[in-house]
């Protein structure tokens, strides 16, 4: 099957116990790191924006801030692929319920807040950006279908791409459906192959056939377990570890293979 | 402004609003202006408005061996899959590339959050879901593309775009990347979004639902009128379908304005169009009619009208259809293109339903009443919260061959 080739610039995490690259590189080192404030300080955004927003928002812009920093590159001109398999839980939950007791009181601020692209569309509004952007989701396998995508944009467009892939933990009974116990994101700049200085160059193929199961130490596998964003932990190990391959499911049938390759 | 991109032919296509079930009732109703608006009567609660509510979803449940998807809006998506042959073209392409070689690529806003709202009302002793609704797959967004892949048994690429109310105009474009890079031979692209609480009582919450029947571009539009509708669509490369209509280019573009306003110059929706004349290689007055985003808000409105009279010579016939259908949401995309698809197979431009006195703001372009004339390539608009805008670019069957 045909392949995409693109070079990544940038990589935002937020997770648990660990904030960008270098944390899960110390953690599968068996080394301890200092862990993340609670709330995701989204720098980014402006700072009245950062107070109001949902945590979705401040999560995705925290890791996509991340990133955009790493690559040097002007977040105005990056494509937007934001994936989420969940969107904002906490505003859903807060819908259910007061629709269920009293649905002429619905908060309006709420409301739009809970379109699926909330996360993209204050992103885009914080950085001024025109370019395309979307919010996509496909159940567990949300990392590599916004993966694929972003490296499509880049294939397909010849320019850099914004992924982020984030979920916030669950509230209320939807905790039971949704099963996300803990918040996860993890975002990543994505490029056209060029002179620029790269962290990785990535290449992926497609084929039939799922991933197989992982085996992380704690507390990966906990994270991996707790958010289908985490996910993206098929990737970020192999990154972390300098490894050469990865696979990541694209679809219930489909796995992406991804060879990875390093700067000297 | 990006480089011209081949077509992809659009070798099917079927669509079920409030106008009826399949191409058959639709292509009637615009012909006719025949509104499919009703008074409310779906909502959990009273709520004094118009609504776009398919008949016949709740009689139409799940083949058995899909009954774990059940909810509102999968039910409508195996409706609307049902009509125009569209599930046996779907077959033969199977057939023919291969179940991994076909994406899936639909839009939503709401999917079936209207289960999970179920849900929520009839919560058990201990606060959790009522056991027949303890179906995770269904309460997440991707539920309907999950749901549709299986129903098709397709295993190519598969998401969800979920962008408000762009969504299914902007499957058009992860479709044609995908073929074009090789990833895919075909796609069904497409969307579906139902009436729910959320979205009847939450457009309410932000004074956008109007107490009438919406009058899309009306001096005294009062706001939108929301419906449900499904749509689906086959892409594949020209060669596969020579004589089929045409996707001809599409754009993408950001307001980075207002989370649920959108940019009071229209910047993103101009950046969409002028991405997707390039896409398609087409100067503006080459374009024959366009179908607008047109919800009857105030703003929307305003700002479209004054982009199609910079854009546009009278030449170019514009109108909105949502008088007709209602503002379906996540599905409104593909409505819409579908609407499109059989204004140039007919040639017929549909008046612009619902207005009473048309706003001076709206210039030459549109068309207050359904007019006859032949047309070779048309757009659509679909614009969504977020500063979200897509737009596409169709051209007849037989048009550009």
């Amino acid at each position: 099957m045909s392949g995409l080739q693109v070079t990544i610039e940038g990589i935002g995490l937020w997770a648990a116990q660990a904030t960008g690259l270098d944390d899960l590189a110390r953690l599968l080192d068996g080394i301890d790191v200092a862990a993340p404030a609670a709330r995701p300080p989204a720098a980014m955004l402006p700072a009245n924006e950062r107070r109001r927003a949902p945590e979705s928002v401040l999560l995705a812009a925290e890791v996509a801030g991340q990133a955009v920093a790493q690559s040097g590159r002007d977040a105005a001109e990056l494509a937007c692929v934001f994936t989420s398999s969940h969107g904002d839980q906490g505003i859903t939950d807060y819908l259910c319920a007061t629709l269920a007791s009293a649905p002429t009181e619905v908060s309006p601020t709420k409301f739009h807040n809970s379109v699926h692209n909330a996360p993209v569309g204050y992103w885009t509004i914080a950085s001024g950006c025109h370019a395309a952007s979307t919010a996509l989701c496909a159940h567990r396998e949300s990392f590599g279908a916004g993966l694929l995508e972003a490296a499509c944009l880049v294939a397909a467009e010849r320019r850099p791409v914004l992924l982020v892939c984030s979920d916030v933990a669950t509230s209320g009974p939807l905790t039971e459906m949704a099963g996300c116990t803990l918040a996860f994101g993890t975002a990543m700049v994505v490029a056209p192959a060029s002179g620029r200085p790269s962290l990785a160059r990535l290449g992926l193929q497609l084929a039939p056939g799922h991933p197989g199961e992982v085996a992380w130490p704690a507390p990966l596998q906990a994270w991996h377990d707790g958010n289908p964003a985490a996910d993206a932990l098929r990737l970020l190990v192999p990154l972390a570890r300098r490894a050469s391959a990865a696979v990541a499911a694209a679809g219930p049938g489909l796995t992406l293979h991804m060879q990875l390759e390093y700067p000297a | 402004m990006p480089d011209r991109i081949a077509p992809l032919a659009v070798s099917a296509f079927t669509t079920t609003s409030a106008l009826g079930h399949g191409l058959a009732a639709h292509a009637h109703a615009l012909a006719g202006e025949v509104s499919g608006l009703r008074p409310n009567d779906i909502s959990s609660a009273p709520l004094p408005c118009w609504i776009g509510r398919v008949d016949g979803v709740e009689d139409a449940p799940l083949p058995a061996d899909l009954a774990g998807w059940e909810c509102r809006n999968n039910r409508l998506a195996w409706l609307g899959l049902g009509q125009d042959g569209f599930l046996a073209r779907v077959e033969a392409a199977r057939t023919r590339y291969g179940a991994h070689r076909i994406a899936l690529m639909l839009g939503t806003s709401t999917a079936s959050i209207g289960a999970t709202e179920e849900g929520y009302r009839r919560l058990d002793a201990d606060g959790r879901l009522p056991a027949d609704l303890r179906r995770p797959a269904i309460h997440a967004p991707h539920s309907l593309s999950a749901f549709v892949a299986e129903a098709l048994g397709l295993q190519g690429p598969c998401l969800t775009v979920s962008t408000a109310c762009s969504s299914s105009a902007k499957v058009f474009a992860n479709a044609e990347r995908l073929i074009r890079l090789g990833l895919a031979d075909a796609a069904v692209v497409g969307g579906v979004d139902t009436l729910c609480d959320s979205v009847l009582f939450g457009f309410n919450a932000l004074e956008l639902v109007s107490p009438e029947p919406c009058r899309p571009f009306d001096a005294r539009r009062r706001g939108i009128s929301i419906g449900e509708a499904a749509g689906f669509a086959l892409l594949e490369r020209v060669d596969a379908a020579p004589g089929a209509p045409q996707l001809l280019g599409y754009g993408e573009a950001t307001d980075a304005h207002h989370m649920s306003t959108p940019h009071p110059e229209g910047l993103g929706a101009e950046l969409a169009l002028r991405e997707a004349l390039a896409r398609a290689g087409l100067a503006a007055d080459q374009v024959d009619y366009i179908n607008l985003h047109g919800t009857a808000s105030l703003k929307n409105d305003e700002v479209e009208a004054a982009l199609v009279g910079r854009a546009f010579g009278e030449r170019t016939r514009a109108s909105s259809t949502k008088g007709l259908t209602g503002h379906t949401l996540g599905a409104a995309g593909i409505l819409e293109a579908v609407l499109t698809l059989l204004a140039l197979r007919d040639g017929v431009v549909p008046g612009n339903a619902g207005v009473q006195t048309p706003d001076p703001a709206c210039g030459a372009s549109f068309a207050w009443q359904t007019e006859r004339r032949e047309l070779r390539v048309a757009l659509s608009n679909s614009f969504g919260f977020g500063g979200n805008n897509a737009c596409l670019a169709f051209a007849r069957g037989g048009a550009t061959a």
